[in-house]
């Protein structure tokens, strides 16, 4: 499909010889000056397109030949409007043949050459000037020649006041506004006869008028639509189609403006009206499709918009919206219909005093539920979140509460959604459901394992076997397991942080590690881990903080295999069990008894190096006196004898079968966390002192078990003795190794001693011219 | 409003890195915003140019990595179709939506739009509050035409040496980049006349 032709024409039109080209340019400046343009001057056309597009550094044309090609722009011939503008697209105008805005008669122009004119505008001034251009030609009638100019005004005008709405001023917005109310209103509703001799525009026949039909064939009522149909259509049906497909965009855009009493009421009037008979129309058993499916979404936006400035008018729209939910809500696949529906119950149901829950079930219940895996519902409905994130969290109390239906779309296709998550996800931590929130996301991977087994499983009979998948795929499928999947499963956070027989699970699910899904949202994991937990400390009481700590220690041993994914998470909590216990120090002493259960285990020095040296740090850092008044000599003690004991076992023979060495940094954070708690009850001084020396000589005798590089064992022992010589002056350790605050939080300005040196310091530094 | 649309490889290309994309069409619609952009407001039109070239070759980076993420999750192998087989290729088309954050690469969020037709990608990169289903309309028929007019099956360059079809097939459906609610009589009316300016 993707040739190596096209490859190389690439190439050739990239690297082609400077004196080649202008050989090529200079007989397409003489093709050009013929009479009359065929083939070969299209060809060349297309090839002088080829080349100046494939490179992204621009080439000039010579001045001669630029002239040429923009006199194209003025063709008869259509192919030749579309290439010049093309080219002249693709390359600046040499000096003195810029375009001037204000010269040209814009509604001379044809839509390819309107087209350039828009592309190369330079400054809101040219903007402004086309604006006024194009609008003064929609002002007057136009005349026969013109009327395809007309066409593409409306669009010209959207593209316009997408990127730069000032240009359009006061007087014009009411213009463009009468003139749109003109057209969705009294557009002809006449058929535009019969077959169009060419082009769109067919001119009032003499033959009896027939009517336009609607989608199912009966003749259209008051108004023409964009729903109606007919053999050909008139100029204004045409730009009725345009004013309609700019009119959201018009509203959105335009809503703050003031455009007169009488105009804004007739407009108001006219899109509540078109807008109404849609929707009424489809609550009344017409089929949805394709074109009548649009129709109606942005039907239901343009009600949304109006009645967000006229507020008088929901008391009216309101029970259509209703009447057209209560249609569509059964049937799943008018899903992407019904999310402009619930935004219009947020934005006004308060008003109307209407009870929104149905709306909110289905959005927060059965979408995510049933529909995880269509990526434009998850597209749209995330970004419904994001936008009213602040309106759900005060209004719609399950919002917080629903975050296992939500992170199904995350589940399941990981890297589309992401970005959304990474938006979302701060406003669906509460206190009340934080512990709850941080199982699920470690758990992430089964939900999308769990997905996947859940779509096979409904593609698949019963009976299937053989193939990848068969151990999980029974194993979602037996009465046995049935109740670890269904709650993963579950639609509402509530029923329990997380189950007992997680480790079963796991197991059951060890296949699916290797699964793109899975792979891929075990990837953004620990991103969203940062994100919950950098939202919850602002939340968060002690209470909940140290419940967190308990399920960082629980959970860094029971996570799904997956490579690389276990290591990414304890790097994660290591992180923040840091974070956690600076801003509460006391959380150390409060947590004492499970942080040294998770000490305690000497093969977690093996499997759990991360977190373990950082679980070791926070001991020896904060189990003291002066970060926790409970903190009680026993204490100190049990937690130095249960860190001896471990360091005892690791250097004193090698590591277990198929285990590598303990890293370095272990054994030094051993050692210092040993040397801090003595230094806060002294009677364990000799005891860390012997340990120490014991180890220098243990270690002069050549190389030892539990440590493979002689660099690392260097380290290990120069650490070892700087903490034995520290060691021997009791009360310098002490101050060494546990600073008081003052010391660890300094605050040199307000020093008396300190504050006057470093004021004249800096006097002097700015007084001194150097 | 549609900022651009481009039609780039979703292969991998020998002459380029992994993840990079050829981008073998590529159109933006209405003024560049760079032309007032606070940050860009001292550029040329050539720096202007690059710039916008630069911008397009992001969003084929990321559709091109979406597609790759997309198929490789869903696992299914790509169904090799020729010419002729236009309407089969498109049904097994991958299709999605990718969120643009403001700035990567334009100023304002964007939605970006794509079907992948085996080595090749088509991208619609539009403003996040259109509607989207029209846009995903649009799109089908948008590589449906492609598809067919420039035998893209085939092992052929046309899509390089008849963009001027694409210019005019844009100018109908798409014009200014504007999406337009058309039932099928309009679209067919359209549908006439890009057939009338192929046949010429």
């Amino acid at each position: 499909m993707y040739a190596h032709s096209s490859e190389s024409l690439i190439k050739q039109a990239r690297e082609i010889q400077e004196s080649e080209l202008l050989k090529f340019l200079s007989r397409l400046g003489k093709l050009l000056q013929g009479k009359e343009l065929g083939h070969e001057a299209v060809d060349s056309l297309q090839r002088l397109h080829l080349i100046l597009s494939a490179t992204k550094y621009t080439r000039k044309l010579p001045p001669e030949l630029h002239k040429r090609v923009k006199a194209l722009l003025s063709s008869p011939t259509e192919q030749f409007q579309v290439l010049s503008s093309a080219v002249l697209r693709e390359t600046v105008p040499p000096c003195g043949q810029e375009v001037n805005y204000n010269q040209d008669n814009v509604l001379q122009l044809n839509s390819h050459a309107a087209a350039l004119l828009l592309s190369q505008a330079a400054s809101r001034a040219d903007l402004s000037s086309l604006c006024a251009q194009l609008l003064r030609g929609l002002e007057s009638r136009p005349s026969e020649g013109s009327a395809n100019s007309l066409t593409h005004t409306l669009p010209m005008l959207n593209a316009v006041l997408t990127l730069s709405p000032e240009c359009l001023t006061e007087d014009h917005v009411t213009l463009l506004s009468k003139k749109l109310v003109d057209w969705l209103r009294y557009a002809s509703i006449n058929q535009g006869g019969g077959v169009p001799s060419g082009g769109f525009f067919t001119g009032p026949r003499s033959r009896q008028p027939v009517p336009t039909a609607e989608l199912d064939g009966t003749v259209s009522g008051d108004f023409f639509t964009v729903l109606c149909v007919g053999q050909g259509f008139t100029e204004d049906q045409w730009m009725n189609v345009y004013s309609f497909s700019m009119l959201r965009h018009w509203l959105l855009t335009y809503h703050s403006v003031s455009i007169g009493n009488n105009t804004a009421d007739t407009a108001n009037r006219l899109q509540l009206s078109l807008s109404l008979s849609l929707s009424h129309s489809f609550s009344h058993g017409k089929t949805f499709r394709g074109p009548s499916l649009h129709c109606l979404v942005e039907a239901v936006c343009i009600l949304d918009c109006v009645c967000g400035e006229d507020a008088s008018l929901v008391y009216r729209t309101f029970p259509c919206i209703k009447a057209l939910f209560g249609r569509l809500s059964s049937d799943l696949s008018f899903a992407r219909v019904l999310l402009p529906i619930a935004q219009f119950y947020l934005n006004h149901g308060d008003m109307a005093a209407v009870d929104c829950e149905c709306v909110w079930t289905l959005v927060f219940g059965r979408f995510p539920a049933e529909l995880f895996n269509d990526q434009y519902l998850a597209h749209e409905l995330l970004r419904f979140l994001r936008l009213n994130r602040e309106s759900l969290q005060l209004r719609v109390p399950r919002y917080s509460h629903s975050f296992p239906n939500l992170l199904k779309f995350l589940a399941w296709d990981s890297p589309a959604v992401v970005d959304d998550f990474v938006d979302l996800l701060p406003s669906l931590v509460t206190a009340g459901t934080a512990v709850e929130l941080l199982h699920t996301l470690l758990d992430l991977p089964c939900l999308s394992a769990t997905l996947v087994l859940q779509v096979r499983s409904t593609c698949l009979p019963i009976s299937e076997s053989g193939g990848r998948g068969l151990l999980s795929l029974d194993a979602f499928r037996s009465q046995s397991f049935r109740g670890l999947f269904l709650f993963l499963l579950r639609g509402e956070a509530g029923s329990g942080d997380t189950i007992d027989r997680l480790s079963t699970l796991h197991e059951l699910l060890a296949e699916t590690a290797d699964w793109p899904r899975v792979v891929h949202c075990a990837q953004t994991v620990p991103v969203l881990l940062h994100i919950f937990f950098n939202t919850v400390v602002a939340v968060a009481d002690e209470k909940l903080l140290a419940h967190l700590v308990q399920v960082m220690l629980e959970r860094s041993s029971l996570l799904l295999n997956i490579p690389k994914y276990n290591k990414e998470i304890q790097r994660v909590f290591s992180t923040h069990l840091l974070r956690l216990c600076k801003l509460h120090p006391s959380l150390v002493v409060d947590q004492s008894h499970e942080l040294l259960e998770f000490a305690g285990a000497t093969a977690k020095v093996y499997s759990k190096e991360e977190i373990y040296t950082h679980v070791v740090w926070v001991l020896g850092e904060y189990l003291s006196v002066s970060c926790d008044s409970r903190c009680s000599v026993r204490l100190i003690t049990s937690c130095f004898e249960t860190l001896e004991a471990v360091l005892f076992e690791i250097t004193s023979s090698g590591p277990p079968p198929g285990a590598d060495c303990p890293a370095p940094r272990v054994v030094t954070s051993l050692m210092s966390a040993l040397a801090k708690l003595a230094s806060r009850s002294h009677d364990l001084i000799p005891r860390v002192s012997l340990f120490l020396s014991k180890l220098r000589t243990v270690t002069r005798g050549g190389p030892v078990a539990w440590c493979s590089d002689e660099e690392d064992l260097v380290a290990i022992v120069t650490r070892g003795e700087e903490l034995w010589s520290l060691l021997k002056a009791p009360g310098v350790a002490q101050s060494v190794l546990t600073p008081p605050p003052m010391v660890t939080t300094p605050q040199w300005h307000r020093d008396t001693n300190v504050a006057m040196p470093l004021r004249l310091r800096a006097l002097t530094n700015l007084t001194h011219s150097q | 409003m549609v900022r651009c649309f481009l039609i780039h490889t979703v292969c991998p290309v020998s002459a380029l890195g992994s993840g990079e994309s050829r981008v073998l069409y590529s159109r933006v619609f209405g003024p560049d915003e760079a032309a007032w952009s606070d940050r860009d407001r001292g550029l040329g039109p050539e720096e202007r140019r690059l710039l916008q070239k630069e911008k397009i070759s992001v969003v084929a980076r990321q559709v091109r990595s979406a597609v790759s993420l997309s198929r490789e999750a869903s696992g299914r192998l790509t169904v090799e179709t020729v010419s002729g087989e236009e309407a089969l290729a498109l049904q097994e088309a991958d299709g999605g939506v990718a969120r643009l954050r403001a700035g990567d690469p334009f100023s304002e969020e964007t939605s970006a739009l794509w079907l992948a037709v085996q080595s090749l990608g088509f991208a619609l990169v539009c403003e996040p509050h259109e509607n989207l289903l029209l846009a995903e309309g649009t799109l089908q028929n948008l590589t449906r035409h492609c598809l067919e007019t420039l035998h893209l099956l085939g092992p052929g360059s046309e899509v390089l040496l008849r963009s001027h079809r694409i210019d005019a097939l844009l100018s109908r459906l798409l014009p200014h980049g504007q999406l337009l609610f058309l039932n099928h009589r309009f679209a067919h009316s359209l549908e006439k006349d890009v057939a009338a300016y192929a046949a010429k």
